[in-house]
C-alpha cells in the first residue's frame, strides 16, 4: 500500500471511527462507512490539509470510494 | 449550572455597551474571553478589566481581509474559539428612497458578510471537537421592519436565516448556532432620546422600562452554556415585551 493510502486510511479511521480493515479502496465512504454529508465535506477538509492541496468541489464530488481519494491525492499532493 | 469554566469566547463589538455586557458575563462565568473592535484604547482596557487572560484583538470588520485574520488570531491567542459572538453591527439610517447603494453596502458587509465569514472559520473547529456555540446579536427590526432601516432590517433578519441555515448543517456535531435579538437597549444612541421620545418607546414596552446591557449578556451566558444544548435556529426575542413573537 502506497503512503498516500496509508495517511488517506489514517484520516479515514480517525474522523469516521471505522475499523481500520473496512477501509479498503473499494469502499464507498457513504454506503459501505456510514459518512453522511458533512462527513464528506469534512474528509475533504482533512485530506486538504494533509496534503496540502486545494480539492475543488467538482473534484471532491467524484472522490466517492477511498480509491478514488488516493488517485486524487497521489495525482495532485504537495506534502 | 450555565457555568463556561475552561471554554474559550470571541466576542466581536466589544467596546460597545452590549457587546462590553457580554464579554463581562461571559468571563464571569469562567470564559477565557477574545475582545475584538475598532477602538484600541477601550478594547484593551476592557482585556486588562476582564483578566483571567482575555486578550484584546483590534478588527475593523469592514476590512475583507481584516475579517477574515481574525479568527486565526483568536484561535493562536485562544488555542481554540469554543463560543462566537457575532456582535458588531452598524447603522446607517436612511429612507428607502434615499438611500445610497453605500449605505446599503456598508451595513450589509459589517453586519451580514463579516459574520458570514466568522462563523465559516469558527465552525471547522467546532466541528471537529463536537462542541461549540455561535450567537449572533439580531434586532427586533430584523422581525417587525423599522422605518430608515431597510438595510439594517434586512443585515439582521439576513442573520436570523444564515443561523438556521447553518444550525441545521452542524446540529448533529454538537454545534448550536442561535440569535439574540434586542429590543431597545439603553446605550449611547438611546441615551441621546429626549424624554418625549423616550416617553413614545416605552409606552409600547410592556416591562416600562429600556432593557439594559446585562438582560442581552444573560441571554447570551445561557445560550453559550452546556445546558443550552438542545437549543438550535432559535431566535431570542429580549424586548421587554416589545413584541411577542
Amino acid at each position: 500500500m502506497s503512503d498516500v493510502a496509508e495517511r488517506v486510511k489514517k484520516i479515514v479511521v480517525e474522523h469516521l471511527g471505522v475499523e481500520a480493515d473496512k477501509v479498503v479502496a473499494s469502499a464507498n465512504f457513504i454506503d459501505d462507512l456510514g459518512a453522511d454529508s458533512l462527513d464528506t465535506v469534512e474528509l475533504v477538509m482533512a485530506f486538504e490539509e494533509e496534503f496540502n492541496v486545494e480539492i475543488p468541489d467538482d473534484a471532491a464530488e467524484t472522490i466517492v470510494t477511498v480509491g478514488d481519494a488516493v488517485k486524487f491525492l497521489e495525482k495532485n499532493a504537495t506534502a | 449550572m450555565f457555568s463556561l469554566t475552561g471554554k474559550t469566547a470571541l466576542v466581536t463589538g466589544a467596546t460597545g455597551g452590549i457587546g462590553g455586557a457580554m464579554a463581562r458575563a461571559l468571563a464571569a462565568q469562567g470564559a477565557r474571553v477574545a475582545v475584538s473592535g475598532t477602538r484600541v484604547e477601550v478594547l484593551e482596557a476592557l482585556a486588562a478589566e476582564l483578566g483571567g487572560g482575555a486578550v484584546a484583538l483590534p478588527c475593523n470588520l469592514s476590512d475583507s481581509a481584516s475579517v477574515e485574520a481574525l479568527v486565526p488570531a483568536a484561535e493562536a491567542a485562544l488555542g481554540q474559539v469554543d463560543i462566537l459572538v457575532n456582535n458588531a453591527g452598524i447603522t446607517r439610517d436612511n429612507l428607502f428612497l434615499r438611500m445610497k447603494d453605500e449605505e446599503w453596502g456598508q451595513v450589509i458587509a459589517v453586519n451580514l458578510t463579516a459574520s458570514f465569514r466568522l462563523m465559516r472559520a469558527v465552525v471547522k473547529g467546532m466541528m471537529r471537537r463536537r462542541n461549540g456555540r455561535i450567537i449572533s446579536i439580531g434586532s427586533i427590526v430584523g422581525t417587525t421592519g423599522n422605518p430608515g432601516q431597510g438595510n439594517y432590517a434586512a443585515s439582521k433578519a439576513g442573520l436570523i436565516g444564515m443561523s438556521k441555515a447553518l444550525a441545521a448543517e452542524v446540529a448533529s456535531r454538537g454545534v448550536t448556532v442561535n440569535v439574540i435579538a434586542p429590543g431597545f437597549i439603553e446605550s449611547p444612541m438611546t441615551e441621546a432620546l429626549n424624554d418625549k421620545q423616550r416617553e413614545a418607546i416605552l409606552e409600547n414596552v410592556p416591562m416600562g422600562r429600556l432593557g439594559t446591557g446585562g438582560d442581552i449578556a444573560a441571554a447570551a451566558v445561557f445560550l453559550a452554556s452546556p445546558e443550552a444544548a438542545y437549543l438550535t435556529g432559535q431566535t431570542l426575542h429580549v424586548n421587554g415585551g416589545m413584541a411577542m413573537i
